[in-house]
């Protein structure tokens, strides 16, 4: 059934894939092997002495328990924010999808949180959470509850993870609503005349031929939590207190930018770029099977 | 070797410059990190000096943050096109310092082109930290301020406080008053955790944050401040932090709106918040010198600055760097210094600007600018207080405030996280000290 489409000059697909080829080329692997290079070197920050030390920026990260507990915490943050994220996005996708008055502002209303910029969306709920500035926190304040993100590492905690997923869960919503107008109403109708109720529906037809939507967000999710939140946490705690909001990408912002430990930094992003990809690999490689496309 | 080419194509630039006269002006590029009306001065010194003369033209630019400023010059200089003057701010100072070649230093800018320059003339208290320990000048002090006690004077009538609190046993008593007059959420409080509670509280108890006085003599310094002073101090902010008549208020000096929202009566940061305090505070205010511990001999001693100095970067070329020295010495000019100090709050560095500010009875209407003064010059410094030196101070406060905020969340003892701040610190300081060295 398929149509093979073939070239008659060999030149020519390589002429197309050129252009993308190259921009990968210029912005992935050549800061990539960049990286790679400095992480060998000790260097001061203006580059004035530079000493290759092999492996040894590697082994002394290796030594720190701090980074081993950045990367345990970054694993805590992305299933946090990837699981609250998806799971309200699905929620509130399957309230979106029945046929309501004014559904059509409802659906616009929940995407519009996608546009507000990491930073902006940080600085935001710190304005509603903060301990002495915010609405909320006053409200908390009065229930008896001693909200303190500046000093509680908990509260900082569900600051980011709350200001995080609130930010995701538009992205999220818009490919579930997607994913469940796609599905045939003839499956659920049939379902429905074999007496199955709306949750056995849900559980049973929905949500198997959501799985492809799902697989593919919980990657894109867990990219997201792992890059993307750097702005929100720079914006809300600067990875306090007490390094409780320090994940993975924040540490190389810190070490590398703050502390002008180059070689530090660029061994932690390189480590960071296997962790990815492996947890990428691991995500097609096993999550997949169980996809049913 | 990169260095004699240089020398020498200045050399010869040098020679044809003065065969001929420069046609246009030479542009003198001045990295920045001023905002609102701080900015509006750094602008009009431009416009200034643009106007005095006709063969240099300054051209300023903002470049964010202080840490975005310092580091966007260091990409720069990575990428060869620094700017000729950049402001950084004082904890830059050692990683500034350790780059030779990448920076000129003042006194040999000074030198070199033939500019008057009498490094006497300058306020020991605040050029101290930007010089070496013989005393050369190695950045130009631009904006200077010291921490200092901000008042709510309605909130002390309102808790029946006759007197401003001197002493730190007074201040933990008064925000106890206060804490039961109404000011529930927080009694007193700092901005700046680490330089409130660890370097200015060393500098001014006469004992030291790390040995080598405190960084100025050497890279091979260690961190010291887990000593009994600051063991004390840090005890008792963990006792009042637990019922908030100590409340911490963050790292930077984002939480310095609970003094101007009236939350926190009594509250330890910058002189330079002074502007924001005159534009938005709804009460009387005024403020006060550091408070001390009594039983410490010789306390108080002087303070530290902060704030932020002018580098100029190497390799530009000498005509260029003439103008820098003219303009360095155009901001050194005593009128000019006293118009920065009464526009901008910051301090004056010369002597004479100092004394023609008094002369004028400018601290009599405003007493709250001269008190950072009286800090700093309280005392000759000593060892303790003359400035610190330490390489990755930005990352070094974060541990040390991470260690504090353990200590204040009551997960730890104050004596452990102070130790372990001085462990891990002197761990930081020793990465600096190779990568410098070599």
């Amino acid at each position: 059934m398929q149509k093979q489409s073939v070239f008659h000059s060999p030149l020519l697909p390589f002429l197309l894939i050129a252009p993308q080829v190259g921009i990968v080329l210029v912005f992935f692997y050549w800061p990539a092997l960049q990286a790679v290079w400095q992480s060998f070197l000790l260097q001061d920050a203006f580059g004035l002495s530079t000493t290759f030390v092999a492996f040894e920026n590697y082994a002394e990260l290796l030594q720190q328990p701090e980074y081993f507990n950045a990367i345990v915490r970054t694993f805590a943050f992305s299933a946090l924010i990837a699981g609250s994220s998806l799971s309200f996005a699905l929620l509130l996708a399957v309230m979106a999808d029945k046929p309501l008055r004014g559904v059509g502002l409802y659906r616009t209303l929940l995407i519009w949180p996608y546009a507000v910029a990491p930073a902006v969306a940080g600085v935001l709920w710190m304005f509603m959470l903060h301990p002495s500035l915010g609405v909320l926190a006053r409200g908390l304040r009065n229930m008896g509850l001693d909200w303190n993100p500046l000093l509680n590492g908990n509260h900082a905690v569900i600051l980011v993870v709350l200001a995080a997923a609130w930010k995701q869960i538009s992205y999220n919503f818009l490919f579930f609503l997607a994913g469940l107008q796609s599905i045939p109403k003839s499956v659920l109708e049939a379902a429905a005349i074999d007496g199955a109720g709306p949750m056995r529906r849900f559980w049973t037809v929905t949500f198997p031929l959501l799985t492809p939507t799902i697989f593919f967000l919980i990657v894109v999710n867990i990219v997201y939590a792992f890059f993307d939140t750097f702005g929100i946490i720079d914006a809300m705690t600067g990875g306090g207190p007490a390094k409780s909001t320090e994940t993975l990408v924040y540490k190389v912002y810190l070490d590398g930018l703050l502390g002008g430990n180059l070689g530090s930094s660029a061994a932690q992003s390189v480590l960071l770029m296997v962790i990815v990809i492996g947890l990428t690999a691991i995500q097609f490689r096993y999550v997949e099977r169980k996809v049913t496309y | 070797m990169a260095l004699r080419h240089v020398g020498l194509a200045a050399t010869l630039s040098l020679a044809l410059g003065l065969a001929s006269p420069a046609l246009a002006a030479t542009e003198i590029q001045w990295w920045h990190a001023m905002t609102g009306a701080n900015n509006d001065v750094i602008v009009k010194l431009a416009e200034e000096f643009n106007a005095a003369q006709t063969d240099y033209k300054v051209v300023p630019s903002y470049k964010g943050s202080y840490p975005d400023t310092m580091n966007a010059g260091i990409a720069a200089f990575r990428a060869g096109n620094a700017p000729h003057i950049i402001q950084v701010f004082e904890v830059g100072t050692a990683t500034m310092m350790a780059a030779t070649g990448a920076v000129k230093p003042v006194y040999k800018l000074m030198a070199d082109t033939g500019e008057p320059f009498d490094s006497k003339a300058y306020l020991p208290a605040i050029t101290g930290y930007y010089s070496t320990s013989k005393g050369e000048m190695l950045s130009f002090p631009f904006n200077s301020s010291s921490m200092v006690m901000w008042i709510n004077k309605d909130a002390l009538k309102k808790a029946d406080i006759a007197e401003i609190p001197k002493t730190w046993p007074q201040v933990f008593e008064d925000a106890k008053k206060l804490k039961a007059a109404g000011y529930a959420t927080c009694g007193f409080s700092t901005a700046w955790v680490t330089w409130a509670n660890l370097e200015q509280l060393s500098a001014w108890h006469n004992v030291p944050l790390a040995s080598k006085a405190n960084g100025l003599d050497g890279f091979d310094t260690k961190l010291e401040f887990n000593g009994p002073l600051q063991i004390k101090h840090l005890e008792k902010l963990i006792e009042l932090q637990k019922d908030k008549t100590y409340d911490y208020s963050g790292r930077t000096n984002s939480g310095e709106g609970r003094f101007t929202a009236g939350e926190c009566p009594i509250f330890l940061t910058s002189s330079g918040f002074f502007g924001n305090v005159k534009a938005q505070a709804k009460f009387d205010w005024t403020n006060a010198p550091m408070p001390y511990y009594p039983d410490a001999a010789g306390a108080p001693q002087n303070s530290i600055i902060g704030g932020a100095s002018l580098w100029v970067m190497g390799g530009k070329t000498p005509a260029e760097y003439k103008g820098v020295a003219k303009f360095l010495s155009f901001l050194s000019d005593t009128d000019r210094q006293v118009a920065i100090h009464k526009a901008s709050g910051y301090l004056p560095i010369t002597k004479a600007a100092y004394a023609k500010a008094q002369e004028e009875g400018f601290y009599i209407t405003a007493p709250y600018l001269e008190t950072p003064l009286k800090e700093l010059t309280n005392k000759p410094p000593t060892e303790n207080s003359r400035g610190l030196r330490l390489g990755n101070m930005v990352q070094l406060r974060d541990i040390w405030a991470e260690e504090i905020e353990s200590a204040l969340a009551g997960k730890k003892t104050a004596k452990d996280a102070l130790d372990t701040a001085v462990t891990r610190g002197n761990a930081m300081l020793r990465q600096f000290e190779r990568t410098v060295s070599k």
